[in-house]
């Protein structure tokens, strides 16, 4: 059985549950009183998918905006993004869209991606319609599902998702699966300020 | 919309028109020398120690402008003052109460609910009125940036007034440092763009608190880096810097709550683990054989305390890693449970070693899911995440095989019983001379706090008591070498030397004669563990192929800062 490494990022406005969807991947744990992340958090998962070990690479970024000009960073090189937005919250709708167009402009050209809105058990609260989503994620061709990370509804479904679209190792020319080398932009690194 | 804020100020009007007429508002800031008649004391003859390095910087930051406040100038802020409460006065009547019609406001005396957060306080309350320090961040356009309870938007007027006093002060070329009231200490300190302000009822000297505020500071420089605050208030006066530091309230939260409970932050010092030296010697080595190219700190932390510290040898030849920034870090990693999951990768600016670049701090726990060891790693790289992260992998491994997480475990805070020194009950000891050749990170060591300081409340009094013993050793006008304080139920001891500074707390009954021997007797059991109770020579490594120089504050380092404002540092 083959391994693959797939670099996978999660973007989003801060507070909509990026890491608490992660930890729900990871841990299979919800900590309603998560901190919000600082600077970007780093796991592995690997899940089995079809004849091929999957071992995700997970960069939880942080929602801050003060750490917004991080994001290349950590959307560099990934096979995946899941932009997530919390569907009690029509800003965080917004800023997904954003984070759409800024991934279509400088992200990876083949970056799988998937919009995942979160905190789907908070009907009561719902400020973004599901069809609304669902038709915009459609437009862009992204993979599009509602998620819960505190009851755990849909969150391996994105995982799984997002596997059933990552292109054959064979086929994939930029070959994400060697994404975690950041080559790219070597030479801003040597920049020295002294 | 101004119902709290004039009630605030209104509050301390008497205290401050009274002072008008006295001194006009207090812009010396020297706390006058109150001579205690329980105290023995003795004029300090040597130079102050320089131990506090917080307190030094914020001393040369202010411009000793104040020396220019002329009699005109002063009766002109007390009539100013009075004007302003009048006008809030008028509001609070009026407008003030309006479209503030919440049950909260006329049940203001109600106990807050305890699930509410400190963020969603009600800033009428009373409640909010009588904690102990409140920390106020604003801009010099008045924008609120942080205050520890209540929302800022609810503050927003309140902060405003205070900016008015600012800049009314300011306007005659003089700077408002501090304001007096019975109950009240209102200090001011203003940083660039940035104006910090504390109202405590604790008996702290104002030299203190302006202290704390520096560590408030510097927490923010942390995150933005000096050089990007400025910047953004250079193109937009009145910028809301919160958008740039929502989600990080909690850090300052945390730091506040440290500063109250942790002397670490009043000595200027870091408290290390006690750990026998071999122990701690071949911890460094492990963290020494671990490195990458840009790797400048390793730092090895348990249980929140030093455990050791190595450093990247050109770095450390310009410029030593400062106590409060380590202070700050060890913050960071305690305001964030979110590290306990994975691997962390973030910026983060060393203000003190630099307050215009930022580092890439790698926080990882080495045994979750306890997570008591943690484990910082510092690059001035910031793609060096990958390489980074197979260092730790290294540690990982060679602690691993050597047992050491097992070893650190059973590692732990010491008893003042070990001691044997009857009376004693408790201690704080600072040497400026460990170890002798190498600029090296100030520390200090004390003992578990115990009964009868275990409670909240007791331990709060116990720090209250050293903070006051440490103010009159360290008062501007009037410094002390040795105090020896009689209390309502202890007797305090502080001594400061050129080669310690002691602060020690003994049983109520102990004469003057005992006391003083015991703390030979502490300061000979101090030197014969001092191998186990500080990092004796933080080992170094190499990382840089071609040692340049790195400038502390060079000109250069802020031109360089591009937009996104995330730099290397080498």
């Amino acid at each position: 059985m083959t391994l693959r490494e797939l670099k996978v990022c999660l973007l989003g406005e801060t507070g909509v549950g990026k890491s608490s969807i992660v930890w729900r991947f990871v841990e299979d744990s919800f900590d309603p009183n998560i901190n919000p992340t600082i600077g970007a958090s780093f796991m592995t998962k690997t899940v089995q998918y079809q004849n091929e070990l999957h071992k995700f690479l997970i960069w939880d970024t942080a929602g801050q905006e003060r750490f917004r000009a991080l994001a290349p960073m950590y959307y560099r090189g990934s096979a995946a993004a899941i932009i997530v937005y919390d569907i009690t919250k029509e800003e965080s709708f917004q800023t997904l869209k954003n984070w759409v167009k800024e991934l279509r402009q400088h992200g990876p050209p083949n970056i799988v991606v998937a919009i995942a809105g979160n905190k789907c058990d908070l009907t009561d609260a719902r400020e973004v319609p599901e069809k609304d989503a669902k038709d915009y994620a459609d437009s862009i061709h992204a993979i599009f599902v509602e998620t819960s990370a505190k009851n755990a509804i849909n969150i391996n479904e994105v995982f799984i998702e997002i596997s059933k679209r990552i292109p054959a190792a064979d086929a994939a020319g930029g070959s994400p699966g060697k994404s975690f080398k950041i080559g790219r932009q070597a030479s801003e690194s040597q920049r020295t300020c002294c | 919309m101004c119902y709290q804020c004039c009630d605030w100020f209104k509050q301390h009007r008497p205290h401050l028109v009274e002072k008008r007429d006295s001194n006009g508002l207090n812009m010396e800031g020297a706390v006058d020398s109150d001579t205690s008649s329980i105290t023995t004391e003795e004029p300090q003859t040597e130079a102050k120690p320089s131990s506090d390095q917080v307190t030094n910087t914020e001393t040369d930051s202010i411009s000793n402008t104040e020396d220019a406040a002329t009699d005109n100038s002063q009766s002109d802020s007390g009539e100013f003052v009075v004007t302003m409460l009048a006008k809030a006065k008028l509001e609070e009547q009026g407008l003030g109460v309006k479209g503030r019609s919440s049950p909260l406001l006329e049940a203001g005396t109600q106990d807050m609910p305890a699930y509410m957060s400190h963020r969603e306080e009600d800033v009428t309350a009373e409640s909010w009125r009588q904690h102990r320090k409140h920390v106020f961040v604003l801009s010099e356009a008045g924008k609120p940036i942080y205050s520890r309870y209540g929302s800022e938007e609810a503050l927003s007027s309140t902060m405003g007034v205070m900016m008015a006093l600012v800049s009314f002060v300011q306007t005659s070329d003089n700077i408002i440092r501090s304001v007096y009231s019975d109950e009240h200490t209102v200090v001011f300190l203003q940083k660039g763009p940035l104006v910090l302000v504390c109202v405590s009822c604790t008996r702290q000297s104002e030299q203190q608190l302006r202290g704390e505020l520096m560590y408030v500071y510097y927490q923010i420089i942390s995150m933005l880096t000096q050089a990007s605050i400025s910047r953004i208030f250079e193109h937009k006066k009145n910028y809301d810097l919160r958008r740039l530091l929502a989600g990080s309230e909690k850090i300052l939260d945390g730091l506040l709550n440290l500063v109250d409970s942790d002397p670490s932050f009043l000595l200027g010092a870091v408290h290390c683990l006690p750990l026998a030296a071999s122990l701690r010697d071949s911890l460094s080595q492990i963290l020494q054989k671990a490195i990458t190219s840009n790797l400048v700190f390793s730092i090895l932390i348990a249980k929140n305390q030093l455990l050791t510290i190595v450093q990247e040898k050109t770095v450390i030849e310009d410029a030593r890693l400062e106590p409060a920034d380590v202070h700050l870090l060890l913050n960071l990693i305690g305001a964030s449970s979110a590290f306990q999951a994975g691997e962390i990768w973030t910026p983060i600016c060393l203000p003190l070693f630099n307050p215009d670049c930022y580092f890439y701090a790698y926080i990882s726990y080495l045994d979750p899911p306890e997570c008591t060891v943690c484990l910082l790693l510092l690059s001035t790289d910031k793609e060096a995440f990958y390489a980074v992260a197979e260092c730790k992998r290294k540690i990982e491994e060679a602690m691993t095989a050597q047992n050491s997480l097992s070893l650190i475990d059973k590692a732990q805070s010491y008893s003042v019983s070990q001691v044997g020194v009857s009376d004693l009950r408790h201690f704080m000891y600072k040497p400026f001379d460990v170890p002798d050749n190498y600029r090296q990170l100030s520390q200090f060591t004390s003992p578990e706090m115990e009964a009868p300081y275990s409670s909240e409340e007791e331990k709060t009094r116990l720090l209250d008591l050293y903070r006051y013993m440490h103010s009159r050793i360290h008062s501007t006008s009037r410094p002390l070498k040795l105090i020896y304080h009689v209390a309502e139920k202890e007797t305090m001891l502080a001594w400061v030397t050129s080669k310690f500074e002691l602060y020690t707390c003994f049983s109520p009954l102990v004469t003057k004669a005992c006391a003083i021997t015991a703390i030979t007797k502490l300061l000979r059991w101090i030197k014969k563990e001092e191998d186990r109770l500080f990092i004796r020579y933080p080992p170094k490594y190499s990382t840089t192929p071609n040692p340049s120089k790195s400038s502390r504050s060079s000109k250069s380092d802020q031109q360089d800062s591009t937009d996104n404002g995330f730099l290397s540092l080498l």
